[in-house]
């Protein structure tokens, strides 16, 4: 099935039960919004209750160039463009 | 490790003057300990080397899903059968934290997975190995997980940002699982007889297959010098090595068992232990398909990956239609 | 409360434990074979909730009998004939699209059941229910949707579904057929008859399968023999043979 359509990516962020603004914590695939959210309660927060999840597709994500570099050395291939950074870095780890 | 032997360019490392301003640049970035992010610009080689390695490590999760999970239906108590579920499931997510670190690189994860299973991508060689009674649950745990953390945790702080973030999470999970296996191993060496003799042969057959999961020296290899100037490799195979033998002898001698290596005793003069070299002619076997389990590990993913085509078809379609029918209803 | 009381209470949350018990154990064997990761994931978390019931339910069962068994004692030495779970449940999982249509069916029924349990005059009862209902809300509205979307998909997915509807149908009656003991248990206030979900069940069913194009089959027939022991099928034999094998076989270990 190598033609076959694949699942849209989408970003999670996700407010947990102490407050703080959403925070991005990662990426999954889901064929709508709908089931993003449910996939990012199954991956991401292990059905914790009282947390609120937002999911973006990936595509719709506009994201600055990074500061320190001309457009002269930006990646050919445009698809980097559509993936804002990844994980957040839990806070017992410490700077990173 | 769950990434071995990633070929990079195969040209020795260039010296700062030798490389092009775009090139030296990304090198001091990398040398002054700034995290690459999927934007910046980078190397064609280090963009291909990390889409090998992150994503032979994302299929070594993903496979290695497989041996634990072939355990699952006989886990002897309710408990230990909620605990090793969710362990394989773990792996699970971080295969898929691991695919969408891959895919800022510009890859797709169905790209990953055909590569998989066409045999052009590898996974880590300890997952053909068979999973024959309980106490290699335990083993598997304890020293498969023992070594993959070894890896890991310097991982966390390579080059490549979403790698690195990836890693931390995979570490935070990944603690619990090298504790779980201890546990069902300390269980068993202090069970009845036919326990500890599981348990034992257990070890038996998992200590040198854990050895070769850090891959053979890389001392001299040009790869490796590349992937560690680009902090994509944090220490060197050898390294790793002597360190999970220096933390495991003393746990298996808390078990009262033995590991299987007659050489294996602690050097005070290196302050390190000494121990044989696994069989490296196994090793390159497994590498190469002949390990006891490639086939059917690669089958079995295969398999899930067709039989699971009409439920992601289906569902793929279903969205379309909606989506359709609400920009009709608007 | 007399003896009689206890082991309709006993028969009670048996079958309740082994509903749980069964279906996790089916659910569990996804793990790693699923058809996406996210879905991998997503039945691993069911098949953990169904474990954890499982515990709470036959720990319970074991205290109420008081011959000193616990839930592992329950769930690993007992034989076919002493498990009470729905026939529906032990079958095998043969593919995504029965699996998901036996998670529907079965949800369906213990969203307002167990709504329903958490009024039971017996409290333990009604705690166990209110935990379990949480989950049970999550897996309905997870595999409700699955239901819509797959039978809504492509002409492929809507006639695999169908099949395991057409499949699935004659054992999902089952559930509502009341017998003796539940006519006991109800009588005391621990639980209400299952017939009367039948109606919550059916709306909700027959939602979802309009939702998701799949035609409800007219068969008004039930397999029985599950609930009370009398009759199970030959998959729970393998199922068990499987599952307890590492207990049967080292009698008296610790793991």
């Amino acid at each position: 099935m190598s033609n076959a359509k694949e699942w849209p990516l989408w970003e999670v962020f996700i407010r947990g039960q102490h407050g703080m603004s959403h925070r991005h914590v990662g990426s999954l695939h889901a064929p709508d919004a709908e089931r993003a959210i449910k996939n990012a309660r199954d991956v991401y927060t292990r059905r914790n209750e009282g947390v609120s999840i937002w999911v973006v597709e990936a595509e719709n994500i506009a994201a600055s160039s990074p500061s320190d570099k001309g457009p002269l050395y930006d990646p050919a291939r445009d698809k980097v463009y559509r993936h804002p950074t990844f994980y957040d870095i839990p806070e017992e780890v410490g700077k990173m | 490790m769950y990434a071995q032997m990633v070929k990079s360019t195969g040209k020795s490392v260039q010296a700062l003057d030798d490389m092009s301003p775009e090139e030296r640049a990304f090198q001091e970035r990398i040398d002054r300990g700034e995290k690459i992010e999927p934007k910046d610009w980078m190397p064609d080689a280090y963009r291909k080397n990390l889409i090998r390695q992150i994503g032979q490590h994302a299929h070594s999760e993903i496979v290695g899903q497989l041996p634990e999970g072939n355990w699952i239906t006989r886990a002897p108590t309710l408990e230990r059968k909620a605990n090793l579920l969710a362990k394989v499931q773990d792996e699970a997510g971080h295969g898929l934290y691991l695919y969408c670190a891959a895919e800022t690189l510009g890859v797709s994860r169905d790209e990953l997975f055909e590569m998989l299973h066409s045999g052009k991508m590898k996974y880590s060689s300890i997952f053909n190995y068979p999973t024959l009674t309980w106490a290699d649950m335990g083993a598997v745990g304890w020293l498969v997980d023992g070594a993959a953390i070894m890896n890991q945790v310097p991982l966390q702080r390579t080059s490549y940002g979403p790698y690195a973030r990836a890693m931390v999470r995979i570490c935070k999970e990944e603690s619990f699982h090298q504790r779980q296996g201890y546990h069902i191993m300390m269980t068993m060496a202090n069970g009845t007889p036919e326990q500890k003799r599981m348990a034992q042969d257990a070890l038996n057959r998992f200590w040198y297959p854990a050895l070769m999961m850090f891959g053979p020296s890389d001392k001299d290899s040009v790869h490796s010098a590349q992937s560690m100037a680009w902090k994509i490799k944090m220490n060197t195979n050898d390294e790793l090595r002597q360190k999970f033998v220096d933390e495991t002898a003393p746990q298996a001698e808390f078990l009262g068992l033995s590991i299987p290596d007659e050489n294996l005793k602690w050097n005070e003069e290196r302050g390190n232990y000494d121990f044989s070299e696994p069989d490296w002619d196994e090793f390159y076997n497994v590498v190469s398909g002949n390990g006891p389990c490639n086939v059917e590990r690669l089958e079995a993913r295969k398999k899930a990956w067709s039989d699971g085509a009409w439920v992601r078809e289906g569902m793929m379609a279903h969205a379309e239609k909606k989506a359709m029918r609400k920009q009709a209803a608007e | 409360m007399t003896v009689s009381d206890n082991t309709a209470l006993f028969e009670f949350l048996l079958r309740q434990g082994d509903n749980a018990l069964v279906l996790g154990h089916r659910t569990s064997e996804w793990c790693g074979v699923g058809p996406v990761l996210e879905e991998d994931i997503a039945l691993a978390n069911t098949a953990l909730d169904l474990i954890g019931q499982t515990q709470l339910w036959l720990a319970l069962a074991g205290e109420v009998e008081d011959k000193g068994r616990d839930a592992n004692d329950l769930a690993y030495f007992r034989d076919p004939y002493d498990f009470r779970n729905l026939l529906m449940l032990e079958l095998p999982n043969e593919d995504y699209g029965r699996t998901i249509m036996r998670q529907f069916l079965f949800d369906a029924f213990q969203v307002p059941w167990l709504t329903a349990l958490q009024e039971s005059n017996d409290k333990r009862v009604g705690d166990i229910a209110a935990k379990s209902l949480k989950e049970a809300m999550y897996h309905l509205e997870r595999s409700a949707e699955t239901v819509i979307a797959l039978g809504d998909g492509t002409d492929e997915s809507n006639s695999k579904m169908q099949q395991a509807l057409e499949f699935l149908w004659p054992y999902a009656g089952e559930v509502f057929a009341d017998d003796e003991n539940d006519v006991s248990v109800a009588s005391k206030g621990i639980a209400p008859l299952p017939s009367s979900i039948h109606d919550v069940w059916n709306s909700t069913i027959n939602r979802t399968f309009s939702e998701a194009c799949l035609k409800r089959p007219e068969s008004q027939f039930a397999h029985s023999g599950g609930r009370e022991g009398f009759r199970h099928t030959e998959h729970l034999g393998h199922m068990l043979a499987t599952m307890q094998t590492l207990q049967r076989s080292h009698p008296g270990a610790t793991w």
